[in-house]
């Protein structure tokens, strides 16, 4: 029964990552004064994709043809760890937080040699930038994680969102901190503005979209896919850490619709604040990634230190 | 029995070594055939043809190497399975001085170890020396000096007195430089073999006097002596001191580092496995033996020590390899981070045993011991593989490389494997223990010190951080080199190795990367063994399901769990879901066309990215940690010089440590050199009354 839910939770996950895309595209349409597709444009456009003959070049190895399903795999990975409507599942124990930033890391490193396979100066350049934010991203993002962990005194997602909900509402300093050093190392893992665009094909400013440059079909799919999986994954780390209150404790029905509809809602509120961030942030410079992305690892590392000297303090 | 076995393996070395050195005495030999061994059977005489001879030698002298590896991993085995302690004198050396053996846990993981990289090489060996011509590169010394180096290895495991110990020690340092100086016709090797050495006599020397003050403390020097010396803690710390700055300098930690990534490159890739992979290792064991077994009262201030150096030579590392273009230096500093890891988590597990918290030491020591045997089977496997490129294309620079995806796919596929481990990605074995360290820095909370509990977060941070460039530097290693369009024609001439036991030796290691990396629970196990007999704590592992979870902290997967094996079994389904939903149509296959090249044609190989202009943004941001030297010249032509003609870019990076503390040490031992040279006055009259002088003033001491 617990695997069970456990699947059910993983597929919602799949199953929701383009709604929540087509949400945020949705919002942003209308701070932008533009018109709106449809919420299940996501959906038609991987329908669409996948559908398609993918045309690869001449250049790629196996690894190119490969690449898509690992990454994808590896980001439905991340996902099981990630607790969306219940928490005490299975699947959350046999691995923790930083298997998942583990998971991550492997997507990203297949992405990257996908992006070196065609032998392009475009793959070459995606690549490069997305190592070099990935590796400035990742001590930050752990740097926050192991914050929320140490408070909880485990690395297991779902034993510390338990914490968190039995000490209720307390206001902690370090999880302050540590909440925006996740936003910001989101914001740019997930290739958001201002680190990242991801509508734009523009030599100078793309990361993600130039190492994906030569897919097509359902490897575009399955790759766009799970980067919006990768967007719902930090979206749900964020809202289920820190305000955790609502997800199911108990596998009863009721719990489990009643945190379906919490984790709903936190995440459409989450992405209207994405939304009206992007439409009032310009992108910055490549150069100025590093400032940003230092700015999140001091406040994960201000937030580990505010726990260590003030909460756990004896 | 078990001791014999480790004889055995020293043993079998040994004889490995005298073998190869036979391997110009065909003449002898046949004469003392014809003298002693009048009707031979055919098989000695097919031997002992001419064009024949050779070739039997070697796989001879690498048989018995191999030998000598499964006898180590043999006796390690056992030893750690039994749990026993056995001692041993041999009659050897001095009539009153013979030599202490003694062979237990820890001394039997490091011969796991070695054992395994042993038999990897052997397997490789003889595929890959072939290439060396008799006449500038003899095979008698490589297989001499390779023989005496394992041989030296697996003795300082055995040793329990230190007159033993440092013998041991420098018949490995001795043979390594003999080997770094095989291919001596180029200077860059010889000047690389001669700081190796100067390096390596340094550090023997700290040990020595590290072991000194122990002595001095105690009757002997038996390790069993040395043991029950009452130190002051300000004595204990200069021989704790001593004993990080000598077997520091051979496991190769920043700033006393730089001899490893000249030395190690330069080394044919068979012993540069051994070196990076395995010799390393045995300074670790040094530092363990010297710091938790003799001098046992560890102090939380040295922990800090190790955790500092370690964090500086992890990050250090992995910048440096960063930069390097050169695919087997990479590996080399790639060494030096890896140590630095090693380090910071010793260090961790020193401060977590003084401050009263056996358990989490024993965790520490785990990780620690864990990342060394992993280190130990990627960085032979790199160094193998990148051996396997060099005798296919002859060349090591990665810029130019490329597309060896397609030429040689079995070498690529194990490749890959060793940078996927490398780079600590799940399901493979650096991650294990990468986790193990994380788990130990985050339970910082039990320390009462205020200034331990914010350095050793920042420290994990740095791990992080490291762990995150190591990812970036493999990719640029795996995709500058397998990937992408040939960018030379050597790459594009390559072929597959054909060499089945050079393949053998890269599968065993891939293999086993993958295989503890699903199962980590079977090296733990041993490793308990090892922290119960030096540390007397193990990990609580008496779970039923251990095999399948590791749960470092209580038996309970309350605080923290990672189970490979049902994270592998998720990511194959995963895998096979979405791989055989999407390829269910075969109407859809695929359609093979040119790359998209923006509609102006002719991509050419020079177009895709180079190492320094993959690693240009982390250049730019870590700008301080190197000194770059970055020119770009242009010619002009054409009309008022305004056409570019054609452009030079020049790019120097050097280590930091030469011109800081190389370089001045350098001239202040010419200059003291030159103070000295003043009493030299070249007169004997002056040279007489010295010795005089001399004389009297003994005289005097005497009486």
């Amino acid at each position: 029964m617990n695997w069970l839910i456990a699947i059910l939770q993983t597929t919602l996950f799949v199953a929701l990552a383009p709604l929540l895309a087509g949400w945020l595209k949705r919002c942003k349409c209308y701070l932008q004064n533009r018109k709106a597709p449809s919420l299940l444009q996501p959906y038609r456009d991987l329908l669409k994709l996948v559908n398609k003959q993918p045309v690869v070049s001449e250049q790629a190895s196996w690894l190119f043809i490969k690449a898509p399903y690992i990454i994808f795999s590896a980001t439905v990975l991340a996902a099981t760890v990630v607790p969306l409507i219940a928490v005490n599942l299975p699947t959350s124990a046999s691995a923790d937080v930083i298997v998942m930033v583990g998971f991550f890391a492997f997507a990203r490193f297949f992405l990257a040699l996908a992006g070196l396979d065609i032998g392009t100066a475009f793959g070459g350049m995606g690549s490069s930038r997305e190592m070099t934010i990935s590796s400035l991203a990742e001590p930050a993002m752990l740097m926050a994680v192991f914050t929320l962990t140490m408070t909880a005194s485990t690395t297991n997602l779902s034993f510390a969102i338990s914490h968190v909900l039995e000490q209720g509402l307390v206001l902690r300093p370090s999880f302050a901190f540590a909440l925006f050093a996740l936003i910001l190392v989101a914001i740019a893992e997930t290739g958001r503005i201002p680190v990242d665009n991801p509508t734009t094909h523009l030599e100078l400013t793309m990361i993600h979209e130039a190492m994906i440059l030569e897919y097509s079909g359902r490897h575009l799919a399955l790759i766009e896919w799970a980067s919006q999986l990768k967007l719902m994954l930090y979206g749900v780390l964020i809202a289920n850490i820190f305000l955790p209150w609502g997800i199911a404790q108990t596998f009863s029905l009721h719990d489990l619709g009643y945190g379906l509809l919490a984790i709903m809602g936190k995440l459409a509120v989450l992405a209207i604040i994405l939304a009206i961030a992007e439409t009032l942030v310009a992108k910055m410079r490549l150069f100025r990634v590093q400032e940003y992305l230092g700015f999140a690892y001091l406040l994960g590392l201000l937030g580990m230190l505010s726990h260590i000297i003030l909460e756990a303090a004896r | 029995m078990i001791l014999f076995l480790a004889y055995c393996a020293v043993l079998f070395s040994f004889a490995s070594g005298l073998l190869a050195s036979l391997s110009n005495q065909r003449q002898c030999l046949l004469a003392l055939q014809q003298r002693y061994l009048k009707n031979t059977s055919a098989f000695i005489n097919h031997c002992l043809e001419e064009h024949h001879y050779p070739h039997f030698l070697r796989q001879a002298v690498f048989i018995l190497l191999g030998l000598s590896g499964v006898f180590a991993v043999l006796a390690g085995l056992s030893v750690l399975m039994s749990g026993a302690v056995l001692t041993d004198q041999i009659g050897l050396g001095l009539p009153w001085l013979p030599w202490h053996i003694r062979f237990d846990a820890l001394s039997g993981f490091f011969f796991l170890i070695i054992g395994i990289a042993v038999v990897a090489v052997s397997l490789y060996g003889t595929g890959y020396v072939h290439h060396y011509k008799e006449k500038d590169h003899p095979f008698a010394a490589l297989g001499l000096f390779t023989g005496l180096f394992v041989m030296g290895m697996l003795l300082v495991l055995l040793a329990d007195d230190a007159f033993v110990f440092m013998i041991a020690w420098e018949l490995m340092s001795v043979a390594s430089y003999f080997l770094v100086a095989f291919q001596h016709e180029h200077a860059a090797n010889r000047r690389a073999a001669f700081l190796y050495l100067l390096m390596a006599e340094v550090g023997a020397l700290a040990i020595i006097l590290g072991f000194g003050v122990l002595a001095s403390f105690s009757d002997g020097f038996t390790f069993d002596a040395l043991r029950h010396a009452e130190l002051s803690s300000t004595w204990a710390s200069i021989a704790f001191g001593l004993a990080v700055l000598g077997f520091g300098m051979k496991a190769g930690i920043v700033p006393i580092h730089v001899w490893l990534p000249e030395a190690h490159p330069v080394a044919p890739s068979h012993i540069s496995a051994l070196m990076s992979g395995v010799m390393l290792k045995v300074a670790l064991y040094g530092l363990i033996r010297f710091c938790f077994d003799l001098l046992k009262d560890v102090q939380w201030q040295w922990g800090v020590v190790l955790l500092v150096i370690g964090t500086l030579s992890a990050l250090g590392g992995i910048l440096y390899a960063m930069m390097q273009p050169n695919l087997k230096r990479l590996l080399a500093y790639s060494s030096v981070e890896n140590i630095g890891i090693i380090f910071m988590v010793l260090g961790l597990a020193m401060i977590f045993l003084d401050n009263g918290h056996p358990e989490l030491a024993a965790l520490g020591f785990l990780a620690a011991l864990f990342h060394a045997f992993n280190h130990a089977l990627f960085k032979n496997l790199l160094f193998l593989g990148a051996g396997m490129i060099h005798q296919q294309t002859h060349e090591l620079n990665i810029d130019m490389l490329g597309g060896l995806i397609k030429k040689m796919p079995q070498t690529s596929v194990v490749f890959l494997i060793g940078c996927m481990s490398i780079s600590s990605l799940p399901l493979f074995n650096g991650f294990v223990s990468e986790w193990l360290a994380f788990q130990t820095a985050l339970q910082v909370d039990v320390l009462d010190n205020g200034v331990l509990r914010s350095l050793i977060p920042v420290s994990a941070a740095a791990l992080a951080l490291t762990a995150a460039l190591a990812a970036a530097c493999f990719v640029k290693v795996f995709g500058l080199t397998f990937l992408g369009v040939p960018r030379s024609r050597h790459s594009e001439k390559a072929h597959e190795v054909k060499d089945k036991g050079m393949l053998a030796a890269t599968y065993l290691l891939a293999g086993l990367c993958f295989l503890v990396g699903i199962f980590p629970s079977v090296i733990i196990s041993l490793i308990n063994r090892v922290s119960g007999q030096l540390l007397a704590q193990t990990l609580p592992n008496d779970n039923a399901l251990s095999w399948l979870w590791i749960t470092p902290i209580a038996s309970s997967t309350e605080q923290a769990s990672y189970s490979p094996l049902l994270v592998l079994i998720g990511a194959v389904m995963a895998g096979c879901v979405c791989y055989w939903y999407l390829r269910r149509d075969p109407e859809k296959t695929l359609r093979i066309a040119p790359t998209w090249d923006c509609g102006f044609g002719g991509l050419t190989p020079r177009m895709q990215y180079t190492s320094s202009a993959f690693t240009m943004p982390i250049r730019r941001i870590f700008a301080k940690a190197w000194i770059i030297d970055e020119h770009v010249n242009k010619d002009f032509d054409g009309a008022m010089n305004q056409e570019v003609k054609a452009v030079h870019y020049s790019l120097h990076i050097q280590d930091h440590s030469w011109p800081w503390l190389y370089q001045p040490l350098e001239r202040g031992v010419n200059k003291l050199a030159k103070q000295v040279a003043r009493i030299q006055t070249g007169n004997i009259r002056t040279y007489l009354g010295y010795s005089f002088v001399t004389l009297l003033l003994l005289l005097w001491v005497i009486s």
